[in-house]
């Protein structure tokens, strides 16, 4: 039995990756609920609006890179980020201006707002190929790891390593950060109080005085912000590339869903529950019981509840019982 | 009035066919490959390679007394059969191709061959379906391909893993025909020369997040990891987390991740790894590089078959006389093997000479074509190793 071991394993193949892939998930359910929850559509293009401010982010740092800026040991995407961030709130703000405010304004049912933004989606989809291609790019710098696996082995003398990307530290921080700040805003200033008015019954929101033309501007502007921070935090941890960012749209979706649309509280939960789900449910836990299980008792196979072959089904199959059973989900939520 | 109009119209093209057709004679041949999609980095390489050897052709002005050879390229995606169904139909129905070059992922392969080369009787020549499967597809003797089944690159890369004292591998392999068809050969090859295959686990390409995958990859254990999968995709993304979490440090890797783009995405993380692609030492490579003279990196994966599946469509044209595919599919194994005059790039001018001469011809080309069973290539390995972040070639086999 050693039960250190079987931890260390745990958290490097389980709990570290998990963790951090459930904060981006996070971050990106995050800007899904308030588009949800405030303009009151789910919001396809989601997906690649992380797309189109990383690849913002990506081209200035590489501009960064080229004149010789650099953020040390961090990457240099963490100071080319809030102009990312300028710039996809204004290409939003533009988009709104352009697309949705016309629907807004003849009051269209929310499903003619989420074909709009389908539609949306596939222009984002275009222009992000068009401007930077649609392979892989690379644009991560700095110390890769906090802590390697190897460095790990020799430090402790353990057989199990622990890795710790710098990535996926920044990627918690940031996301603790950003998720206090929201809060923050939402809660104690005045434009989140009306946000939240807003969202709660537009037509009292609108009686009150309250200017729905500045809520829905702040609602995109932080939406710009969640998902840049979302797509470049992604980026720098797994790799940038536009068709997975599109393919991110249905965990991020079911993340949201399960939580509660609407509820920012329930897209955090429901990011890290998608994330662990995804992980836990077709780990192979022969490693771990071989190091926590007395050897009587070690398994001979895998251990492995269901191949990877299911790993997003899982995640659906929790979005249907969540569903079936509180159709608002985890955190109260608007229904569907 | 209309109807008037219509007529005119009609035979203001029908006149203009014949016309066309009065001038010099036109052969077209479609190349239908991946340039969007899983493999979209090596795709321009095999179209390259492939229009060389048509340009070959067209100058040496040899080809059915004069014919000009036209390359029309279509996207094949290399995963969506059907948006590949409907662009090898827009070849053969629109812009009248007389062959294929093409395609080049084994499923969209398959797809073309059954819902539209079988059905219009066009003659496909594939040069990198790997696929076991296609071996015993149904083709009506349409169907080649310049790369070998997949079921030899098991017992080739058992060889290689093997020959360096490994006998414990996790294998992880991208979820379609090819990964599949080249895991199932791989795992018998392997376990029949005594290894052992740890886990056999799947990935889906495109997604956003492979922990899973190499949790389990690592839970089961191995002296390295096989990836069959693609390096634009998941593959990368599979090696990334591996290296990433300590699972494995060194890796084999099969023909659809050897690339450049690998190099590049990890560079010396990736030493003491090794792979094997198809792939040549034979004259014909070092003449197809120089006939290419740095137009185009004539190295990269396929790319010699693809100027090798162009130029057995051509001398089948010439050998059979007519352009119609149904009249030469039937020549293409009779110039690609022996007996005749042996044939390699650059000579595609002679070996049409030789042909109209009545001689006989043995098409080398570049990746010492000799095709076998239901028209696929024998099989050439080039085994690679990585060493200083660079790829290097072990031997071949």
């Amino acid at each position: 039995m050693d039960y250190l071991n079987a931890i260390v394993a745990f958290a490097n193949f389980v709990f570290v990756p998990g963790f951090a892939y459930g904060a981006q998930l996070a971050l990106g359910a995050l800007g899904v609920t308030l588009v949800y929850g405030i303009l009151r559509f789910s919001n396809f293009a989601h997906g690649d609006t992380m797309a189109f401010g990383t690849m913002f982010v990506i081209l200035i740092t590489w501009g960064f890179q080229s004149v010789g800026i650099s953020a040390g040991p961090l990457p240099t995407a963490l100071l080319a980020l809030p102009f990312g961030i300028v710039l996809t709130g204004v290409f939003l703000l533009g988009t709104d201006k352009v697309v949705y405010q016309f629907y807004r304004r003849t009051r269209v049912k929310p499903v003619v707002l989420v074909m709009v933004s389908l539609g949306v989606m596939f222009i984002m989809n275009g222009l992000t190929r068009f401007i930077i291609g649609p392979g892989d790019q690379r644009f991560a710098d700095g110390e890769r790891f906090i802590i390697s696996a190897r460095d790990f082995k020799a430090m402790t003398g353990l057989k199990e390593g622990l890795a710790i990307k710098t990535t996926q530290g920044i990627t918690v921080i940031t996301a603790v950060i950003v998720v206090a700040l929201l809060f923050w805003f939402l809660n104690k200033t005045r434009t989140g109080k009306s946000m939240r008015a807003f969202s709660d019954n537009e037509d009292l929101a609108l009686l009150s005085g309250i200017n729905p033309e500045r809520v829905v501007m702040y609602t995109w502007l932080i939406v710009a912000a969640l998902a840049t921070i979302a797509g470049t935090l992604y980026g720098l941890d797994k790799s940038f590339k536009p068709f997975t960012y599109f393919q991110l749209l249905l965990p991020i979706f079911a993340s949201a869903i399960v939580g509660g649309l609407g509820n920012p509280l329930g897209a955090i939960a429901g990011g890290f529950l998608i994330a662990f789900s995804e992980v836990t449910v077709t780990y192979a836990w022969k490693k771990v019981a071989n190091y926590a299980l007395p050897e009587s008792l070690a398994p001979d196979g895998l251990a492995q509840l269901m191949s990877t072959d299911y790993k997003l089904a899982v995640s659906f199959v929790i979005l249907i019982i969540v569903l079936l059973f509180k159709p608002t989900g985890l955190f109260k939520g608007q229904s569907v | 009035m209309k109807k008037l109009l219509l007529a005119t119209s009609a035979m203001a093209m029908m006149t203009g066919a014949a016309l066309a057709d009065g001038h010099a004679k036109e052969v077209k041949i479609g190349i239908i490959l991946g340039f969007t999609g899983p493999i979209e980095s090596i795709t321009p390489m095999m179209a390259d390679g492939a229009e060389v050897a048509m340009a070959e052709v067209t100058e040496s002005g040899m080809l059915l007394d004069g014919a000009k050879v036209t390359p029309v390229r279509a996207d094949s995606t290399c995963v969506d059969a059907s948006a590949a169904t409907a662009a090898a139909e827009r070849l053969i129905t629109s812009d009248g191709v007389k062959g294929i070059m093409g395609a080049d992922c084994s499923g969209v392969t398959g797809a073309i061959l059954a819902n539209v080369a079988l059905a219009n009787g066009v003659v496909m020549v594939s040069p990198s379906a790997t696929s076991p499967g296609l071996s015993t597809a149904e083709d009506d003797g349409l169907f080649f391909r310049t790369a070998p089944s997949d079921a030899r690159q098991g017992v080739v890369m058992t060889e290689v893993l093997m020959d360096q004292g490994i006998k414990s591998v996790a294998l992880t392999y991208t979820n379609n025909d090819y990964g599949k068809g080249l895991a199932d050969a791989f795992q018998s090859a392997y376990e029949a020369a005594g290894g052992e295959v740890t886990i056999s686990a799947a990935h889906e390409d495109g997604k956003a997040d492979y922990s899973a995958e190499v949790g389990a990859l690592a839970a089961a254990g191995g002296d390295r990891l096989v990836v069959a999968g693609y390096v634009d995709q998941g593959g990368s993304g599979v090696v990334r987390a591996a290296l990433d979490t300590g699972a494995f440090d060194t890796f084999h890797f099969p023909d659809g991740m050897i690339s450049a783009k690998l190099v590049e995405n990890f560079g010396a993380e990736i030493d003491g790894s090794s792979g094997q692609h198809p792939g040549t030492d034979s004259p014909g490579a070092a003449k197809y590089t120089a006939l290419v003279d740095g137009a185009f990196d004539a190295t990269s994966p396929f790319s010699p078959e693809s100027y090798d599946a162009a130029a057995l469509i051509m001398l089948a044209m010439q050998a059979a006389g007519s352009m119609e595919p149904g009249d030469y599919k039937s020549k293409i194994m009779d110039v690609a093997n022996a007996p005749g005059t042996e044939i390699f790039p650059g000579e595609l001018g002679k070996a049409l000479e030789l042909i109209k001469a009545g001689e006989d011809i043995d098409y080398v080309g570049a990746s010492a074509v000799e095709l076998i069973g239901p028209g696929e290539s024998a099989g050439n390995y080039r085994e690679v190793k990585y060493e200083g972040g660079k790829e290097m070639t072990a031997q071949y086999r």
